[in-house]
């Protein structure tokens, strides 16, 4: 009903679908071979937010995550940790003390993700919880039913407030774009998490299909890219879900390069959330070194 | 009227060429590296066929692992019937086989032979395929309080280079026994006579047969050989009428993994080349040692 008032303060542009799709396509067409191939697979890992979010997990389960994060793939030197671990805020805690002295973050998803419905006053604890235990990250997720009620201003104040929040942790706003239903409102979802404070925005829980799609990105990396033109401050991207082959990574890598440049090529600023991923790179990086072929049972189970 | 009829029809058709695909996944794929040869049988070209490239080996290999576990898990029964099914189609485009074969350079006679002995020989793996087990399984005498059984599991994925000389016969007496335990294979065709191979083919994908459990590959096996004998997935290697020098640097690529090698040299027209321990060459023996009481003064226990 106000939404086009509410989209002008944002001042979001129209999305035009086909030439987003052509555009992301085209990232697809660049050949990365051997010396280049092998850095950006390492930026790669080093980008990577380990995952585990599910209703089953166990100390165990986030122990052993800890200790794959560390310890990537040992037989083969020089490879680089990965950026943080994805954990639900029960175990941030727990997640913190395995990786003392490491150097790696801890991530917590909080206000009540996946589906983000509940009050303020528990999203707020749930945050409040997850930075008291050590979270450098957290990982929230939007109010879709609000904002596809056009109650962007609610959205808005949503954000603001767990970004306040947040204290000295950096705030990940998931937009869950397989929720939005067009490139449109993920533009606009993406202009109003920026504007709220959001250091990240980030595409999806994992838990909704589809994910992160290279077209989805694009739009996100544009807002970005537009909001550092306007006033020259960086916020950071992070597709999640559904990247788990090291190609498909490599191209998201090429896109983030040719659409906001080099300053973002850096794991402050990008990341992939996954699990599969760490995996399927090693074996790339593993190919590479020993010009054989790999198999998966020969790497860590994550 | 009735002369020129003939003659039109004879002369205004043109014949449509069938192109000869590998076949991976499921699907008929040409391969991704764009190139193609021309084997030639008494100086004429059987036209042009696809080129495999490493690239293609590695694709194949994923689609065998990712189809293994679930052709493995299926009943015995089930295997049987869906090799059976195979030989019915096979019988159904007898026709087809005759005149590839007779294109591809072998006798008529020979030709015809060798397609009647393909159906049987796929009959008998399929007889085979929920008896195998009682036969090579044991129950074997401990000296302490264990139930101990040995039972075959199949090895995962077997590496296939066809017969050169023998293209439907030999390519099915060593896909036959293969799949029958639950394995699931890359086979590379003859290079001189991949048409029936193909046409193998597509036989497969109309039987039931779950896309990935047999993946047929044209090509070199010169080129091919090191990177599927050193590929840390492939779990074994049947080769059939290499000579010995290739045989040699298979088998010492292999070595890298500790990779089962099979080289059969033999006649597969022969009575004996079809028997059960084709199939027990790409099982692993797995056994079990299972606690129990002893409920019986006589010492009979379970």
């Amino acid at each position: 009903m106000n939404q086009p008032q509410i989209a002008r303060v944002f001042n979001s542009p129209v999305i035009d679908q086909v030439g987003v799709v052509e555009r992301a396509k085209r990232f697809t067409t660049r050949s990365i071979k051997s010396e280049a191939k092998m850095q950006g697979l390492e930026m790669v890992l080093s980008m990577i937010d380990l995952t585990t979010l599910e209703g089953m997990d166990t100390e165990g389960k986030v122990k052993q995550l800890c200790y794959k994060a560390q310890h990537l793939h040992d037989s083969i030197d020089g490879l680089p940790t990965v950026a943080a671990i994805c954990v639900y805020p029960n175990f941030v805690g727990l997640a913190k003390r395995c990786l003392a002295g490491s150097g790696i973050n801890v991530a917590s998803v909080a206000t009540a993700f996946p589906s983000g419905n509940s009050s303020l006053e528990i999203k707020l604890a749930d945050v409040s919880m997850a930075v008291s235990e050590g979270a450098d990250e957290i990982d929230m997720v939007i109010s879709r039913g609000r904002f596809h009620r056009g109650e962007y201003n609610f959205v808005f104040d949503e954000i603001a407030a767990v970004k306040a929040a947040c204290g000295e942790a950096r705030l990940k706003t998931i937009l869950e774009t397989g929720e939005l239903g067009s490139l449109d409102k993920v533009r606009l979802a993406s202009d109003i998490a920026i504007a709220a404070g959001a250091d990240f925005i980030k595409t999806s829980t994992g838990k909704i299909q589809p994910a992160a799609t290279m077209p989805v990105t694009l739009v996100m990396l544009e807002a970005i890219r537009d909001h550092f033109q306007k006033t020259g401050l960086m916020v950071g991207m992070k597709p999640a879900g559904g990247i788990s082959k090291s190609k498909l990574a490599l191209h998201y890598l090429i896109m983030v390069k040719e659409t906001l440049g080099d300053a973002w090529l850096d794991p402050k600023w990008f990341r992939f959330g996954a699990s599969s991923l760490a995996n399927d790179v090693l074996m790339q990086i593993a190919k590479q070194r020993t010009g054989a072929y790999q198999a998966a049972n020969y790497f860590a189970i994550d | 009227m009735t002369e020129s009829n003939e003659n039109s029809g004879k002369s205004d058709r043109l014949e449509v060429l069938k192109t000869y695909k590998m076949y991976i996944d499921g699907k008929f794929p040409r391969t991704e590296s764009a190139r193609y040869y021309q084997p030639v049988v008494d100086g004429t070209s059987l036209g042009n066929v696809c080129l495999a490239s490493r690239k293609d080996v590695r694709n194949s290999v994923v689609a065998a692992r990712s189809a293994q576990s679930a052709w493995a898990r299926r009943t015995a029964y089930n295997r049987a019937q869906i090799l059976y099914r195979i030989a019915e189609m096979l019988e159904g485009r007898s026709q087809q086989f005759l005149d590839e074969l007779l294109r591809q350079g072998v006798e008529a006679e020979s030709a015809e032979t060798q397609i009647a002995k393909s159906i049987d020989r796929l009959i008998y793996y399929a007889g085979w395929c929920d008896k195998y087990q009682q036969v090579f399984s044991s129950v074997n005498p401990v000296a302490s309080s264990h139930f101990n059984f040995s039972t075959l599991e199949p090895v995962g994925v077997v590496f296939v280079v066809a017969s050169r000389d023998c293209p439907l016969l030999g390519l099915i007496s060593l896909i036959a026994p293969v799949i029958a335990s639950g394995n699931t294979c890359v086979v590379l065709a003859s290079e001189n006579s991949p048409l029936s191979a193909i046409t193998f083919a597509e036989v497969l994908a109309t039987s039931d047969v779950p896309g990935g459990v047999v993946n047929i590959l044209t090509g070199r096996v010169e080129e091919l050989s090191e990177h599927f004998s050193r590929h840390l997935d492939v779990n074994a290697i049947a080769c059939d009428g290499l000579g010995a020098e290739l045989d040699t640097m298979i088998k010492e690529f292999a070595s890298e993994t500790i990779k089962r090698v099979k080289i059969y040299n033999q006649d597969w027209s022969a009575e004996a080349a079809a028997n059960p321990y084709l199939i027990q060459d790409f099982c692993e023996v797995k056994t079990t040692w299972h606690p129990i009481e002893q409920i019986t003064e006589s010492g009979a226990s379970y």
